[in-house]
């Protein structure tokens, strides 16, 4: 993994509060283990080769996904629109299948489209200053749109075998699906990238205070236009792989994974606000994820409606448990700061770039 | 001390103040902010409250405002012993506190701002939005200030914005004014709106608490005045008793001179040059040069445009006209990277939201600057981060613990050096330094004032805005002065001093250079 | 050391007026332009469809068009308050779920249950969840994105549990409530008639009453909010009771309307509902905007959709034309306000040099 384990940002003046955050990537692998461990008892299938293969097949978009919209979030911004940026880059896929052309080809003008919707996001919100959060609101039902604009609601389900075997298959005879081997790669990359280059500094940096990035000489519009970029080419990678992976290409696929990513990346310890995050918290959360979901189906007389549930309550109680535990030592230690609202400051928005 | 009178319980007298506040402490963790805060203000009296930064002037005024809880001392409000435990209540008591940034609500109305959970009501609980207007309408034109109760806040000047809110604080009927200096970001003939409404509230018997670094607005409104120094008061008396020296020795406790040590440096050619530099509605005209191992001061009342002359200059805002050379070359216009890259260090004037990323550690906020040169193939090396930033906190002597510890952790002076590292350690050729020593103690003060005449003396060219004249005064070579967006005086070290830099910076004469 | 005040006092004062005339005419275009921008916008479509297609402006036609935007126009007026206070509650298609089916249950177990109660309920479940998400926002501190993406996969997913694969028919509920969905009142269809009495009471509320411009407050500064005594918290748990509780309402309306009902109720619904508010002028960091607005985004979107239907573009491409007037809509906004500000400086550099 990537130099992950170094990452202490901190949230608060306080070394209580830093030492439990620094420590987060730990509580959620704590969870996974516990996870692994209930999971078990409730059944004999879940520890099995068999059971992780279709589980990580499972979540592979939505964990390919996560993984650049984790470095987004950490600017302090969000892109909702990454699953219809999926759909739009199925249907070009589908469409262009369909007028003849070579899947080796296709693939590359789908990244590009995706990354094309990604300049779009950017634009608005790096260089027109728009709100992120009211941008990609927006943009998801356009790119959405388009989708069913390229392809209406047929579907393609042709692609070569040996593409659709490597997406579905397993890498050399291991349990370990080919498309986790792609996320691994990107993850390390994506790893590298936010914690080892002046990239990923400053995306830290712009994230936590965007005013003292850009009096710091920062490129702060350049940044954030890429970060969009790269979240946008993602999503469209992951719309190929779930198009091949499932031997079918669509305008309707992959509705809703955009909350189920950002629920990844905040349960990974990316706080919401921007400025602190890491990829390993990510992949670990993604992880913990992929293991509810499939121990509570595999679990006999418990309802796998449950996933829902479980994974919403661990969303509000990742950033809800270190608040309550705050305010318990606060309220022993008769702290004199003054109690904060639950704004994000707006003193800490410039005008080109404002927060949310 | 014979002004702060003691009341007698039980007896009522015409002169008791309306509002007391005895021997208060405030400790913020090991830090006094405030040890004997005794203040007490009376009906129909302005009273000044002057002392250095940190001297603990805005503890003392959050305590009678209610923002934060005294450790100790006791409070009184008409003789009898008050606890606030919030804002609102020291509002019921009829205490009104004007901060320098007026807390409104851009979005809504002048009226609805000033009635604000106390709207006038019709039947059915609605809100009679006709009398809502007529009263404030009434409030303001009593004021004798021509503003629209049914505009938005948003887009108003500050100045305007104060005048809300002291319609708020008359509306309902405070008895005690306390103004954060509000005269901070006024011009002059808005200057003199706010103190004719000072006046008439003081005839009206309202007590004014006037808090304020001009010493001469102290004299022209205050009849009292209370000096605070290091989280002490140690003076209070009538101003006529006063001269200003008198007034500054007490602030200081020292010799204002002993703080300035600017060594002599050997000037050289031009480095910076800024050349007729524009920026609409905002300062016009700005033409300077900045010599290596000069210190020249860009001097000035707050919101005459120095601050934002330095923005442009290193490209964080674009002007609109003029231009800025370093050396041969010309900057692009709003371009804070190249600024950098031609070498011009920036230490801007909100070091919490502008210098530092506060959350982030020592570290990571020394080395932001440098983040290209630490990367090989495109991966920073952490052991040059490291040493670089180990580096820089021994030559600036940091106080720190651990160079992993958030800056948040650090004193003021000490935020304040790693600002300086941050850009010192880009190797620049011009430093601007924007109110280089505001809010820091008076020992690291000097060792930044030391510290600066050092990088002048090894050939560093630096701009230096400040509001405080004997830091002008004392560090710099040349003084340029700006008064409402234009440079209206240049005054070489041996012109300079206070009356001069005075004269120009407000308005009164244009010494042409 | 003092200025000539003689001189300065009276130009000043002069000076003052004019500017504050000119800066109030162009705030009060800026804030007019903004709902009669929709209003104009929306009567476009209608004249510029109708011409094109005269069914559209049929009475039917644009009776359905009304209809179809009712519950979105509900949920919207919640959004509104939530967001108005800088929030945002991205829970309400769930909840809508919850209480659609527990509206469809209740009637369909015992047919002869009054229509008032289940309303009441409805609201009341609705309510409930609202507290929740209200409560975890002001007392846990926890942002209000992350608590209502939380709560939108439990309430989701405790309406999986609940239905467990059934769903509610319309042959089982009794028509007296079916008929809520389909009948008018004096020409005016009930569904619209509760939409339009849930417009005005929140939209007089929050002109008329000081609790509702505290919400405007609050959104627009909450430090200043809290320094006026006004009690941030609580308003803001009450924002999302009532965005909870309608949206309670709009779950039971929707059983009304279509029948069938399972767990699915609603999915989607919270992005719509936002781009109605956003669409409609609601500023997404709070402090400004109005219900009436939100309903005429509602309205707006509604319409769009109805009249590609009608002028036979493909269907497809509604869903892109939505978010492409969503993102002009912000662009608009954003580029006024930026204007507005523009203007405002020049006003205050003549001020200044003048």
């Amino acid at each position: 993994m990537p130099p992950a384990e170094t990452e202490t940002v901190t949230a608060t003046g306080r070394s209580a509060a830093r030492e439990l955050l620094g420590r987060w990537e730990v509580l959620v692998a704590g969870l996974l283990l516990a996870t692994l461990i209930v999971g078990q008892s409730l059944s004999s299938e879940f520890l099995t080769a068999d059971s992780f293969t279709t589980a990580s097949l499972d979540l592979s978009e939505v964990a390919l996904i996560a993984l650049a919209l984790a470095l987004v979030v950490v600017a302090a911004e969000i892109d909702l629109s990454v699953a219809s940026v999926l759909a739009l880059s199925s249907a070009v896929m589908a469409a262009l299948w369909n007028a003849g052309l070579p899947i080796e080809l296709i693939m590359p003008i789908c990244i590009g489209v995706g990354a094309l919707c990604g300049a779009f996001n950017g634009f608005l919100v790096a260089h027109l200053g728009l709100p992120s959060l009211a941008v990609t609101i927006g943009t998801l039902a356009l790119f959405r749109g388009l989708a069913y604009v390229v392809i209406g609601d047929s579907s393609v389900t042709d692609f070569p075998v040996a593409w659709t075997d490597r997406a579905f298959g397993n890498f050399a005879g291991t349990a370990i699906p080919n498309t986790m081997i792609l996320f691994a790669v990107l993850a390390v990359a994506f790893g590298v990238l936010l914690h080892a280059t002046p990239f990923g500094r400053s995306v830290f940096a712009i994230g936590a205070n965007v005013e003292a990035a850009r009096f710091s000489g920062l490129r702060v519009k350049r940044v954030k236009m890429w970060l969009f970029v790269m979240s946008g080419a993602v999503a469209a990678l992951a719309g190929v792989v779930i198009s091949l992976r499932n031997s079918t290409a669509a305008a309707n696929v992959g509705q809703g994974f955009e909350l189920v990513a950002v629920a990844a990346v905040v349960l990974g310890g990316v706080s919401i606000f921007g400025g602190k995050g890491s990829i390993l918290g990510v992949v670990l959360a993604l992880g913990l994820l992929g293991a509810i979901q499939k121990s509570l189906t595999l679990a006999e007389g418990i309802s796998s409606y449950w996933v829902q549930i479980v994974i919403g309550t661990l969303l509000i109680g990742s950033v809800l448990g270190p608040n309550l535990v705050r305010r318990a030592r606060e309220a022993r230690g008769g702290s004199t700061t003054p109690r904060r609202g639950p704004w994000p400051s707006r003193r800490a928005a410039t005008p080109n770039a404002p927060q949310h | 001390m014979s002004q702060l009178a003691e009341p007698q319980p039980g007896v009522a007298q015409d002169d008791a103040p309306i509002l007391e506040l005895r021997d208060a402490v405030k400790s913020y963790g090991a830090v006094r902010a405030l040890r004997h805060g005794t203040i007490a203000l009376r009906s129909g009296e302005v009273r000044a409250l002057v002392g250095e930064n940190g001297a603990g002037k805005s503890t003392l005024v959050k305590l009678l405002a209610g923002v934060i809880r005294r450790d100790g001392g006791e409070m009184l409000v008409d003789g009898e012993v008050v606890d606030f435990h919030a804002p609102p209540d020291a509002r019921a008591a009829g205490i009104a506190v004007i901060y320098q940034e007026p807390t409104l609500f851009p979005d809504l109305s002048v009226a609805e701002n000033v009635v604000m959970g106390r709207h006038p009501l019709k039947g059915g609980r609605r809100i009679d939005r006709r009398a809502m207007h007529d009263e404030v309408q009434d409030l303001l034109d009593r004021l004798g200030v021509r503003l629209d109760a049914e505009r938005p806040v948003r887009g108003l000047s500050i100045a305007d914005q104060q005048i809300v809110e002291i319609a708020k604080a008359l509306s309902f009927e405070a008895r005690v004014l306390i103004m954060d200096e509000p005269t901070a970001a006024l011009s002059g003939p808005e200057v003199e709106r706010l103190f004719g409404v000072v006046r008439a509230l003081r005839d009206r018997g309202a007590a004014v608490l006037f808090i304020s670094h001009r010493l001469e607005e102290v004299f022209e409104i205050c009849s009292t005045v209370t000096v605070m120094r290091d989280g002490e008061v140690v003076f209070a008396g009538d101003t006529a008793d006063l001269t200003t020296d008198e007034l500054v020795r007490r602030m200081v406790g020292r010799e204002l001179t002993a703080l300035f040590p600017k060594l002599d440096s050997e000037v050289g050619p031009p480095v910076l040059r800024v050349e007729r530099l524009t920026r609409e509605g905002v300062f016009t005209d700005v033409s300077f040069e900045v010599r290596a191992g000069e210190i020249v001061a860009l001097a000035g009342l707050v919101g005459a445009g120095r601050s934002e002359v330095a923005r442009a200059i290193f490209g964080i805002d674009k002007p609109d006209a003029g231009a800025v050379h370093v050396g041969a070359k010309r900057l692009p216009a709003g371009r804070p990277l190249a600024a950098m890259r031609a070498g011009i260090g920036f230490v801007p004037e909100d070091r919490r939201q502008q210098g530092l990323v506060m959350d982030h550690s020592i570290q990571r906020n020394v080395t932001l600057t440098r983040l290209k040169a630490l990367a090989t193939f495109g991966l920073l090396r952490g052991v040059a981060e490291r040493s670089l930033a180990a580096e820089w906190a021994k030559r600036l002597q940091l106080k720190y613990h651990r160079l992993d510890d958030p800056v948040a952790f650090l004193s003021g002076g000490n935020q304040q050096k790693v600002v300086l590292a941050k850009w010192l350690a880009t190797d620049p050729k011009v430093l601007i330094v924007d109110e280089p020593t505001r809010g820091i103690d008076v020992g690291t003060k000097a060792e930044v004032h030391r510290l600066l005449s050092e990088l002048a003396q090894k050939g560093l060219a630096v701009l230096m805005v400040s509001s405080e004249l004997p830091e002008v005064l004392g560090m710099a070579d040349r003084v340029l002065v700006m008064h409402e967006g234009r440079i209206t005086g240049e005054l070489s070290r041996a012109e300079a001093d206070e009356e001069s830099v005075m004269r120009a910076a407000t308005g009164q004469v244009v010494v042409a250079a | 050391m003092s200025t000539p005040a003689e001189s300065a006092v009276a130009p000043q004062a002069a000076i003052g007026s004019r500017s504050g005339e000119r800066a109030r005419r162009i705030t009060e275009i800026a804030f007019r332009v903004r709902e009669l921008g929709i209003v104009l916008a929306l009567a476009l479509l209608i004249v510029v469809t109708g011409i094109l297609e005269p069914r559209f402006i049929g009475a039917g036609s644009l009776r359905n068009l009304a209809l179809n935007a009712a519950i979105i126009a509900i949920l919207a007026v919640g959004q509104t308050l939530v967001i108005l206070t800088r929030n945002i509650d991205i829970s309400v298609g769930s909840i809508l779920g919850l209480s659609a089916f527990m509206a469809g249950s209740l009637l369909s177990n015992d047919p002869g249950l009054p229509i008032p109660l289940v309303i009441a309920l409805g609201m009341g479940l609705g309510g409930a969840c609202g507290l929740l998400n209200g409560v975890l926002v002001t007392f846990g501190r926890v942002p209000a994105l992350v608590v209502t993406l939380g709560t939108l996969y439990i309430f989701r997913g405790l309406a999986f549990l609940w239905t467990d694969g059934r769903q509610v028919n319309a042959e089982t509920l009794p028509d007296r409530f079916l008929n809520l969905g389909t009948d008018s009142l004096l020409g005016v269809p009930i569904l619209v008639l509760f939409a339009l009495v849930v417009v005005l009471v929140v939209g007089q509320c929050l002109r008329n009453l000081r609790f509702g411009r505290e919400f405007y407050a609050i959104g627009s500064n909450p430090e200043a909010a809290r320094l006026a005594g006004i009690r941030t918290d609580r308003r803001v748990n009450t924002a999302f009771v009532i965005s909870g509780a309608l949206a309670g309402l709009g779950g039971v309306l929707f059983t009304a309307r279509f029948g069938t009902v399972d767990a699915t109720a609603g999915t989607g619904y919270e992005l719509t509902v936002v781009a109605a508010a956003v669409v409609g002028g609601v500023a997404i960091f709070g402090g400004s905007g109005s219900v009436y607005g939100a309903a005429l985004g509602a309205l707006l979107l509604g319409s769009i959709t109805s009249a590609l239907i009608v002028l036979r573009v493909d269907a497809f491409w509604q869903m892109a034309a939505i978010g492409a007037l969503l993102v002009l809509a912000i662009a608009i906004d954003r580029f006024v306000s930026l204007r507005l500000e523009a203007a405002l400086r020049q006003r205050s550099s003549r001020r200044a040099t003048g």
